[in-house]
């Protein structure tokens, strides 16, 4: 398959969702007795999406990104979304304290006993800053 | 109220001890953040923001603008020292002040970003004092199809905030709006776009979206590099930071336009201080002697961009607060947060709401006094900021995130939405998709709707009465103007320019 350019991929994914607004907009009143109905509006930005983005999908060209180092940062993305999914059931400190200790001792290397203290000690300071002095409640 | 007497009363309010004690925390924290690169203001007001819920609106407000301009002066000390913006704002200076550091003069540069930032942001509250008064009460005039045009007007400016591709920007800004429109429509009781989830129906919250772009997208996009940089030194003791008389004579001028040009940019929406010192710096070399010396270390090259970035702030704050359109990422989440603490910034705001007005300006006053006393003798302080090691901030970062939007809401599922929007928002940083254009959108589509669909209703359905209204017509004559701009290939050539300068 002949390389497409990032532009094309994306320009195809907004069009899905360009897509998508107008195929619900259009089950809504486009207009109602009183004026403009819920449908109005997201259909005109709805169509907006697909022309911008079917322009994109022809005519887009940008080089592609540099994606070097992205696989860190998706694994730093994943670290987070693992993290406030299990905050449910495992609660704040111990999800957030994993993702600590993820970034320090994973992500940049440094020994388990630095990635263990800065883990803590963040923990500890959220603790103290939010709940014990703001009385604002963590997750 | 008169300018004086407003004024009187904004000083006040803000010289009551708690709020120059906002004031002081919001201009250090802003000093902290402009000199960390990676960290800027829009990503930690956004961050503050749902922690405000605690605080007094004036006193919340205080803080988080001292944050805004305070960034404006750290961020000269990144890029003196570091050859590395700490703001967007300061790319500029780079060019002359990283060239005067490598000669040993780092400490006149950093001397003279702060005496022009005071200089130039104290114009710029001045301009902020005394044009927003009239123009709010030229804004009374308008009804639901002005504001209309308004917002189109606001929503136009994306082009200036785009970055390489217009098309991208317009993409940005219209996934904005469907983002705005999630939830139940507050006319039929409709819901929309909400996937079947409770949670949707009442819209996804401002501060989940500006939180996971600005902030989680930011760690992400740092996340890349595992290099840290190297810091020069910072003399010690102020009179090796103080500039010269010869120094200051040089840069009289640079003062001087650095703060009308920083001023009348930051009032344009969508400009933004980046254009701001970029212009300045242009204005000052095409009129200096020794325009052949730019860039190797000259320090009018110091004075004028950085006066001009200071005072755009001031300028900035007039649409805000007077026809409540944000031109830039930052004060799209000021305006978010004037609404969530139940303030409506639009004509009606000062007349409503005087002592928040004359105090914020009040405060821009004593708030710039304290940045140029905190930045002159404290600035090798600050510097030590740099030496934070990044796996001890991203972490904080990610923390204070999580807390902030779950203290906002209370709501696990925002959780869920912040990891969704960190992703977004590295993914528009990786494919040049700008955000800005997304939060304008965001913030401006809900009140953009609801003003079209009361036009139309006032009207019985005929579009005619968004240009038979003389006021109404010229502003989407305005919009339309703006949508051409990028027509014009040579501000077309200048502005993409601009941009590289503020990627690299």
């Amino acid at each position: 398959m002949r390389h497409r350019s990032p532009d094309f991929w994306s320009g195809l994914a907004l069009a899905a969702l360009g897509a998508y607004i107008v195929a619900q907009a259009r089950g809504w009143d486009y207009l109602t007795d009183d004026g403009p109905g819920p449908g109005f509006f997201p259909l005109w930005y709805g169509i907006a999406i697909l022309a911008c983005s079917a322009w994109l999908v022809v005519f887009g060209k940008s080089p592609g990104a540099n994606w070097q180092g992205a696989g860190r940062a998706l694994a730093t993305w994943g670290a987070v979304a693992l993290a406030v999914t299990l905050v449910k059931f495992i609660g704040f400190a111990l999800a957030f304290g994993a993702v600590a200790f993820f970034i320090v001792a994973v992500m940049y290397r440094r020994s388990p006993a630095v990635a263990a203290l800065v883990a803590l000690c963040t923990v500890a300071g959220f603790y103290l800053v939010f709940p014990l002095a703001l009385g604002v409640a963590l997750p | 109220m008169d300018i004086a007497a407003g004024l009187l009363h904004g000083f006040a309010l803000a010289l009551q001890p708690l709020n120059l004690l906002w004031c002081f925390v919001g201009v250090l924290l802003g000093t902290i953040v402009g000199i960390m690169p990676g960290l800027g203001p829009p990503a930690t007001i956004a961050m503050l923001l749902p922690l405000t819920a605690l605080m007094n609106p004036a006193g919340a407000i205080i803080m988080l603008a001292g944050i805004y301009y305070g960034a404006k002066y750290g961020g000269s000390t990144t890029s003196i020292l570091l050859n590395v913006p700490g703001e967007s704002a300061s790319v500029v200076t780079c060019l002359d002040g990283y060239a005067m550091a490598r000669k040993g003069r780092a400490g006149p540069a950093l001397g003279i970003a702060a005496i022009a930032s005071f200089i130039a942001g104290t114009v710029g509250v001045l301009g902020l004092m005394l044009v927003a008064p009239p123009l709010a009460k030229l804004a009374l005039a308008f009804s639901s199809p002005e504001y209309f045009a308004l917002m189109s007007l606001g929503l136009a400016m994306v082009v200036l905030l785009a970055g390489k591709s217009m098309v991208k920007a317009l993409l940005a800004m219209l996934v904005g709006l469907w983002i705005a429109g999630i939830g139940t429509d507050v006319f039929t009781s409709q819901s929309r776009f909400t996937f079947g989830h409770m949670e949707l129906l009442s819209g996804i919250d401002f501060v989940v979206v500006a939180i996971g772009i600005f902030a989680l997208g930011e760690v992400l996009a740092n996340m890349e590099a595992r290099e840290e940089p190297q810091v020069l030194p910072v003399p010690k003791g102020l009179r090796n930071l103080l500039p010269t008389m010869q120094d200051l004579r040089d840069c009289r001028f640079a003062f001087a336009q650095g703060s009308v040009l920083g001023f009348l940019v930051g009032v344009l929406p969508g400009a933004g201080s980046t254009i701001a010192s970029f212009i300045s710096y242009g204005v000052e070399k095409a009129f200096s002697k020794r325009r052949d010396q730019f860039g190797t270390g000259v320090i009018e090259g110091v004075a004028a961009p950085e006066g001009a970035n200071n005072s755009e702030t001031g300028g900035a704050l007039v649409p805000l607060l007077t026809l409540g359109i944000p031109g830039s990422g930052t004060t799209a989440i000021l305006l978010a947060a004037l609404v969530l603490w139940g303030f409506k910034p639009g004509p009606l705001f000062i007349a409503e709401n005087p002592g928040m007005f004359w105090g914020l300006v009040a405060s821009m006053y004593i708030g710039n006094v304290m940045l140029l006393v905190l930045n002159l003798p404290l600035v090798p302080l600050f510097a030590q900021v740099l030496r934070t090691p990044v796996y001890v901030l991203y972490p904080l970062i990610v923390g204070i995130s999580i807390v902030g939007v779950y203290a906002g809401s209370g709501s696990l599922f925002d959780l869920y939405l912040l990891a969704g929007f960190g992703l977004l928002g590295y993914l528009m940083r990786k494919l040049d998709y700008p955000s800005a254009p997304l939060i304008l959108g965001l913030v401006l589509g809900g009140a953009m709707e609801r003003a079209l669909r009361q036009s139309l209703m006032m009207s019985e359905g005929h579009l005619s009465i968004l240009v038979s209204r003389p006021i109404s017509a010229v502003m989407l004559a305005l919009a339309l103007v703006v949508l051409c701009i990028p027509l014009f290939s040579r501000f077309n050539t200048w502005r993409l320019r601009a941009m590289e300068q503020e990627e690299s």
